[in-house]
């Protein structure tokens, strides 16, 4: 018997192919319509990680590529968990993130934005959630930059977010924003996200109670991947 | 009989989180190599079949093309895969692989020509889901033995095939599509997912074609994002 199927993907929540705002969208969105499908074995598989794939300093942005010292910008932690529609835990996934750096720069040979790239920051990381969904990043605070779309478009700070899940079908690539950037609602980017609500979720919020005093500001965000069916019925075939 | 109140218990359920473009520095996070620094011990998906995979070896490669016929230089694809016995490394696949088999890989493009390409096994056929079998024509279920008398049964194969995830710049939420093999004929004409596709002509677009290079299988198989020949694309 093949196991359980996921919820089908809310597509109002996510945004569309074709936003013209975001200019790139434009020639790279099919016109056609996906073709929908039953989750079969191969989407209902996904690849698994464990603690030999990554190294414990991974999740520490401050850390895992200091060369003589530590990057410049604000210390934040990054903290939350991986829960599914069920708001059950997805334990044992795999959390990879990426930025720039307080300035606004990334550490990308195509990234040739003005603002100066820190020798102390790489700018990516990666984890995997424990038994409760939950992960943790050390990270500097990325900058505002500007990007080419209209003459004067500059991205909210943001960090990249790649979650697995347990399944090919609940795979996800996402950007965190920070709560209270004035520049969230102006950015073509987020706004592709048609569901205010949905861009809200998108926001990580100040998180006083995990701040570390004299040291660390932390910001929470929780993931929410796609639920699975119960298998209650799964022997049941509608329609038949 | 126990009749279940479906609104006892009744979960609260979460909206899924939103995706986001993975932008045009998504190898900074997925394949920092590629953006030109080297920072992980180990950088993940470069390896997708391992040594002891068995099966017949191949390349695979591609180029992904934008609406204007230009060549998209900085997606990022994700592989997933079964073995040559069809099982997929996951602990409900139903069986075991091979000692170092993932079943799982990433690949870049050269930044200059937009061209991709790995090493894998080829996988083998696997098993249907029966609801996604029963928009199959019954002349197709007819017309091939392994699907007479068990066409409601979850049994029933799929013919082989690679999924892949497309991520880049200016793609809002990654494409999923499924990569089948030209030499499988047969396979191919009754798979279930492939007789979905409502538009015979747009089935091509899921075909590699094989050639040999150095007595080495090559399959070519080109993505188009729009525009003639779109690239099938699905709602997984």
């Amino acid at each position: 018997m093949t196991p359980a199927e996921y919820y089908q993907r809310d597509r109002r929540i996510h945004p569309p192919a074709l936003t013209p705002d975001y200019k790139t969208s434009v020639a790279r969105s099919p016109r056609f319509s996906l073709i929908s499908l039953q989750g079969s074995m191969s989407e209902i598989t996904g690849p698994t990680f464990g603690h030999g794939d990554i190294s414990p300093i991974d999740n520490d942005l401050i850390k895992n590529y200091a060369k003589d010292g530590d990057p410049i910008g604000e210390r934040i932690i990054v903290h939350g968990r991986v829960l599914d529609e069920n708001a059950r835990p997805v334990p044992d996934t795999l959390v990879e993130v990426w930025q720039a750096n307080a300035g606004g720069r990334y550490r990308h040979k195509k990234d040739s934005y003005l603002a100066p790239i820190d020798p102390n920051f790489g700018g990516c990381g990666r984890t995997i959630t424990d038994a409760d969904g939950y992960y943790f990043f050390r990270t500097i605070k990325p900058g505002a930059y500007p990007w080419r779309n209209w003459v004067n478009n500059w991205r909210p700070a943001h960090i990249h977010v790649s979650v697995f899940g347990h399944a090919f079908c609940q795979r996800l690539i996402t950007q965190l924003y920070f709560e209270g950037d004035p520049l969230i609602p102006i950015c073509p980017i987020v706004q592709t996200v048609p569901d205010p609500e949905a861009i809200d979720r998108l926001t990580a919020k100040l998180d006083m109670n995990a701040t570390v005093p004299l040291d660390s500001i932390a910001y929470r965000f929780d993931i929410v991947l796609r639920g699975r069916r119960s298998t209650m019925f799964e022997n049941r075939l509608e329609g038949n | 009989m126990k009749v279940v109140d479906a609104r006892a218990n009744r979960p609260q359920y979460l909206p899924e989180t939103a995706s986001q473009t993975a932008g045009p520095y998504v190898h900074i996070g997925l394949a920092p190599g590629a953006a030109g620094f080297r920072i992980f011990d180990r950088e993940l998906g470069w390896d997708i079949a391992g040594p002891n995979a068995a099966g017949e070896r191949i390349r695979v490669e591609g180029v992904v093309i934008d609406g204007t016929g230009s060549p998209v230089k900085d997606v990022l694809i994700e592989v997933w895969q079964a073995n040559a016995a069809g099982i997929y490394a996951h602990p409900e696949a139903g069986g075991a692989v091979e000692e170092g088999f993932r079943g799982w890989g990433r690949v870049i493009t050269d930044f200059e020509t937009g061209e991709w390409g790995f090493d894998t096994v080829k996988p083998g056929p696997v098993g249907a889901r029966a609801r996604m079998v029963s928009g199959v024509s019954q002349r197709v279920r007819d017309s091939h033995p392994d699907w007479q008398g068990r066409a409601q049964e979850d049994s029933i194969p799929m013919a082989p095939h690679l999924n892949l995830w497309i991520v880049a710049r200016g793609i809002n939420i990654g494409l999923n599509t499924r990569m089948y093999f030209d030499d499988e004929g047969p396979a191919n004409a009754t798979d279930p997912v492939l007789n979905l596709i409502e538009w015979e002509r747009r089935r091509a677009t899921l075909i590699a074609k094989r050639t040999l290079r150095d007595g080495r299988p090559v399959y070519r198989f080109d993505i188009r994002l729009q525009g003639e020949d779109e690239t099938v694309f699905f709602d997984v």
